[in-house]
This record gives structure tokens, sequence and C-alpha cells, in this order.
């Protein structure tokens, strides 16, 4: 087990509140925007927020001066994504929340996030997701690291961290189609993570009473310098145009099978010209 | 004309399927040029050169490749400059998106993923939320840099001789960016590519290890064989098999999800198919409710007799 440096780590995850995919989910309004009635901590960031905990346990753990704050950008409500992270082991969070962020897309996200970055870091290791459960662009990620100016690991199936000199060094495998990558990159860097990387865990009694007494800091774009006009719709270098629900598939026929179902099968096939 | 970059990064002897289709639309938008990334022969430049493509830029040095991302990121830049491109086109790999992504900061640019459709003005279509919802989207600032899924467009036959001029673009990668320290090829399956395939035969935890049945139905109708979390994290097949949220988006003509129970993050990865067949021993698995053939039965003897009477049928 390596040894903590004096001061610590610093680590930013990044969760977003997303529309719960067990529910339909809406896209309405005059400004075709997401309807986050039924909102949940994006399942695909609690990967991150557990490799965070894994990395700083691994390296001396409570003792060790680490600290991780979880960080989310969105209405109200969307605190709920950073209390769940307090309640399963972050210590601290931010809520950037701000009518103007409205209509955000990827271009304006990273950016809103970068420059909150910045106001609140300076982070050793940012950890996102591997995409949001609503968006699915996996854009973020990327365009904070160039933004930042940070060495970019995404998709990382794998993170470990080592001592490297006065620093940390990190090593991540990426799975491609048809090849293994690992990856080194010296802090800070930003990483995201796959769901590939760990299970996580769930939030205990212990952790849900403990976050009663974690802060969370609330911040609105004015707060670091960025104009309204650089975020939300107005900052967004695309703009949805329309949005429909497809209809849904109607469902065919369903046989059971009495021992000639694969030869059914075959008929059907062949009745829809597949073969 | 506009001039329409086309991003490639291949290091094989000809055009993949998608790459084509990638060729194709940006001939019906407009001059196509090239940005290609990776090392390549001869066959596949002359493939490039059958498309009218007037100019291929490359890269002057391998070091773009080092490193995650970014030096690909600044070389895609580069070369967008240098073409003086009005549109840039690329694969919808996690990859490719990633490059689009950088490349659209440092151009100041739009950046549209997971685009099935783009019309004359460049409006771009793309499915939302695990395909309930079909959305179109424009680039309102800079240059529109879209990444296209595959089998969105036909892959013309191009036919046209010509061989493109090169030219080799100085690229200053990051010097804050992640080194690729190794690379290990996995083993080819010689199966179609599942984001190219027209058929797909997926297994689920019902497989129970053993995906044998499955690959042979998939060999016999031509097609790449598929996976559910669940089979690949129980290590009976590759990761890159997994089809739904985490894992591939797929489209292919015909789906036959097999011992798959059919969860919405399943669904995300398959449910914009166009014939999706279920076999499943449980006739309340949810994937019925998306089948258009549903078969109530264990797989381990309708896969056999199915494949048997396609055999027999010559098919
Ligand atoms: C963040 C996140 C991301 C995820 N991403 C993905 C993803 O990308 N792709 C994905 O697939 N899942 C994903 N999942 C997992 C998903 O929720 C399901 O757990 C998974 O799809 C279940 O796989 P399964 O259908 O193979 O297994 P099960 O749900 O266990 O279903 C197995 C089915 O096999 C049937 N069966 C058993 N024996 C036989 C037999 N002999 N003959 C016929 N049928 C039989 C059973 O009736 C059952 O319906 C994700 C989950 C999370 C939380
Ligand atoms: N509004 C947001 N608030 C916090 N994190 C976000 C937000 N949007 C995106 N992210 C992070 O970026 C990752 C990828 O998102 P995306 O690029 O939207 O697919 C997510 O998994 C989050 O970690």
């Amino acid at each position: 087990m390596d040894e903590a440096p004096a001061a610590g780590l610093r680590i930013a995850v990044l969760v977003k509140h997303v529309p719960d995919a067990q529910f339909d989910r809406h896209i309405s309004g005059e400004d075709l925007t997401t309807d986050r009635s039924e909102s949940i901590l994006s399942e695909l960031d609690e990967y991150a927020l557990e490799a965070a905990l894994q990395l700083v346990e691994t390296h001396g753990g409570a003792a060790g001066g680490h600290r991780i704050t979880a960080i989310t950008m969105g209405p109200a409500a969307a605190v709920a994504a950073v209390k769940k992270s307090l309640q399963i082991g972050a210590d601290d969070g931010v809520h950037l929340s701000d009518g103007a962020l409205a209509g955000s897309d990827a271009s304006s996200t990273s950016r809103a996030l970068a420059a909150l970055l910045q106001h609140s870091g300076p982070f050793d290791l940012i950890l996102t997701g591997m995409a949001s459960t609503d968006g699915e662009t996996s854009l973020v990620p990327a365009q904070l690291a160039e933004r930042l100016s940070l060495p970019q690991v995404t998709f990382a199936a794998s993170l470990d961290l080592g001592r490297a000199g006065d620093g940390w060094m990190l090593t991540a495998r990426r799975d491609n189609d048809t090849y293994a990558e690992t990856i080194e990159a010296p802090l800070p860097a930003l990483v995201s993570v796959t769901d590939q990387i760990n299970d996580p865990r769930y939030p205990n009694f212990k952790g849900i009473m403990a976050a009663k007494k974690k802060q969370i800091t609330t911040l609105s774009v004015a707060d670091f310098g960025l104009d309204a006009s650089e975020v939300g719709r107005a900052g967004s270098w695309t703009s949805v145009e329309a949005a429909a629900p497809r209809p849904p598939r109607s469902q065919g026929v369903v046989i059971m099978d009495e021992g000639d179902a694969g030869i059914r099968l075959v008929d059907f096939l062949a009745g829809q010209k597949l073969l | 004309m506009t001039t329409v970059l086309v991003y490639l990064d291949h290091a094989g002897a000809s055009l993949a399927k998608g790459e084509r289709e990638l060729l194709s639309l940006g001939a019906s938008l407009g001059d196509v040029a090239v940005a290609l990334a990776g090392e390549a022969e001869q066959t596949y430049l002359d493939g490039i050169g059958s498309y009218g493509v007037g100019t291929v830029y490359r890269p002057a040095s391998a070091e773009v490749s080092d490193v995650l991302v970014a030096g690909k990121a600044v070389f895609l830049t580069e070369a967008v400059r240098a073409a003086g491109a009005g549109i840039v086109l690329l694969g919808n790999s996690y990859e490719a998106k990633e490059i689009a992504g950088r490349a659209g900061v440092r151009l100041e640019s739009g950046v549209i993923t997971d685009v099935v459709a783009l019309d004359g003005d460049l409006t771009a279509t793309k499915a939302d939320f695990a395909g309930s919802y079909t959305v179109d989207c424009r680039v309102r600032t800079g240059i529109p840099i879209l990444t296209i899924k595959p089998n969105s467009v036909e892959a013309a036959e191009a036919g046209i001789s010509s061989s493109p001029r090169e030219e080799r673009l100085a690229v200053d990668v990051p010097v804050a960016a992640a080194r690729v320290t190794g690379r290990t090829e996995k083993p080819a399956s010689g199966r179609p590519e599942l984001t190219e395939a027209r058929v797909i035969v997926a297994g689920g935890r019902g497989v129970d290890g053993d995906f044998g049945p499955l690959e042979e139905l998939a060999d016999v109708l031509g097609g790449a064989v598929g996976a559910s979390r669940a089979a690949t994290d129980a290590g009976w097949i590759e990761h890159s098999a997994q089809i739904g949220q985490t894992g591939k988006t797929v489209s292919p003509q015909l789906y036959i999800s097999v011992g798959i129970s059919g969860a919405i993050q399943q669904k995300a990865g398959m449910q914009t198919s166009k014939v999706i067949v279920a076999i499943n021993k449980d006739a309340d698995s949810p994937v019925f409710e998306i089948a258009d053939f549903g078969v109530v039965g264990d797989l381990r003897s309708v896969l056999p007799q199915a494949t048997e009477e396609i055999r027999k049928r010559g098919l």
C-alpha cells in the first residue's frame, strides 16, 4: 500500500440527476426539455463514486487527508444526486443550480462544469461516469479534459494510483473492440469509468446519518464569473428542433413450444424474407 | 461546393462497411476530403480514392496515436482547417465521439452524436431515451460535426478511380495527455461486426455458459453473436459482445434474443432492430413485449431444431 502524501488527494466526482429509466421518460414543453420529475442519481455515476471511495481506501483511508467532493449541475431537485453521494461516502458537495443553465447541450454543460471545477478546486482527480443515462453522449468528459487541459483517461475499466516522485501516476485499462489498452497519466487528470470497474456500494444507516452533517455548497454561474449568455440554451452550439415519442413496438405472435417451435420459427423467418 | 471532411481511423487493408457509408454520405453532401489518423495499406488508400476523394490528410508523426484521444482531436482540428471543411463526419464509436467532442471545443463548433439520418439542410435525427424518442437536432454554431451510426445510410459503390493527394499535417500533441503504454489484440471471431451485422443472435443468462447453439444458428444465418451484460459479466463471452446501454447499440434486420429477460438496459441497445425474435422459457419475460415473434420454450431444443431446419431447406 502506498503512503498518502501530506496533503491528501482532492477528488471531484461528477454526478448527474437523471430521469429514472424504470419509468416512461418524456421530452416536453415548448423548449423540448427533459421531464425530470422521476429522477435519480445516474446509475453510471455510482461507479465513479465507488472508484473514488476505493482509491481513498487503498491510499490511507480516512487518515490520509483525502477529500471527495460530489458535484452536480441541474435544477433544484438535482441536489438529491449530491445528497445520495454524501450518504454513500463523499465528504462534501457542490450543487450548481441556475435557471440560466436550462437547455444546456454538451458544449455548454462542459463550459459550466469546467468553470465550476476551476472555482471549487484545484482537484487532483476528476471522476465521471461513462455517459449520462439520459443524454448518453459521453461528450462531457472529453470536452472537460479539453477545456481544462487535463490528461483524458476515458472508459476506464480499471483504475490504480501509485506514487511517482512528488506526485501520483494513474494506470487504467480501456477495452476497445479489437484490443485492450493500458493507459498511464500523471495527476491531475480526468477519468471516466465504465460499469465494468467495480460494484457500487449502497448507502447504509451510518452513512445516511453522517450525511446530514456534511456540507453542500449551492452556486450560481455568476459566483464563478460566467455570464448567463455563455450557458444553457443560449450558450449551446446545438439545438433540439423537434422531439416525438416513437410508437411503441407492437407485440407480435408468441407461441408455446410444442416440439416444433424451431420449425415454426424458420417458417416465420422465411415469411419475413429473412433467410 | 462544401468540403466534407470524413474522419477515418483504420489499420486494415480495406474500408470497413461503416467507413464506406461515411464516404457515401459525404459524397452526397459535397466534395469529400479525408482525415486519416491510423496507418493504412495502399489497398485501403485506393478504396478511399474510389469515392472521388480529393485530398487525404494524415498526421506527420505516429505520435497522435500514442496518447488517448487528445492527439487525434488536434489532428482532426488541423485537417478541418487545412481542408476549409464546412461539414465533418465521423463514425459513432466511443473514441470517434470523443474526438468529435474535443475537436468541437477547439473549433467552437456544435457536435451531434448517434445520428441515424441527415437531411439536406443538415437537420440530424437521432434516437433518445433508449430508442423511445426520435429527436431532430441542428448545429447552430460553427462547423457541424456529426457522428453517424452504422447502417444509417446506404454504402454506395464508388467505382471512381482517382488517387487522392496526400498531405501530411504537423500535429502538436498536447503535453497533458494520457499515454497508451500497451495494446493487446483480442482474438477475432471471424463473424461480422455487431454494429454492422444484418443478423444478430444474442444470448443471456439463460444460455448458462454454452454459446455453441447460438454460434451455430448465427453461422447458418451469416450473423454475429451478441450478449446481455449478465452473460458477459459471467465471462461466457467477450465483453465487446455486450449489447445495451453500456454495450453496443445495434439495429440489425433481425435480432434473435435467446435466454435474455429484456431489462430496460438491454432493450436500450436493440429495440430499434427491424425484426425481433425472442426465445425464452418464461412466458412472462418482458422481452416478449417487444418481440415480433416469440417462442416460449427451452433454447436447448428450439435453437438446434431451427438451425437444422435452415440447413435442411438448403438456405
Ligand atoms: C448501469 C447498468 C447498465 C447496464 N447495462 C446493460 C447492458 O448494456 N446490456 C445488458 O444486457 N444489461 C445491462 N444491464 C443489466 C440489466 O439490468 C440486466 O440485469 C441484464 O440485462 C440481465 O441479463 P439477462 O437477461 O441475460 O439475465 P436474466 O435477467 O437473468 O434473464 C435470463 C433469462 O433467461 C431465461 N432462460 C433461462 N434458461 C433458459 C432456457 N434454457 N431457455 C430459454 N430461456 C431461458 C429466463 O427465463 C430469463 O428470462 C445494466 C445494468 C445496470 C444497472
Ligand atoms: N449536469 C451534470 N452534472 C454533473 N455531472 C454531469 C452532468 N452532465 C454530465 N455529467 C458527467 O459527465 C458524464 C458523461 O455525461 P454525458 O457526456 O452527458 O454522457 C456523466 O456520467 C457525469 O459524470
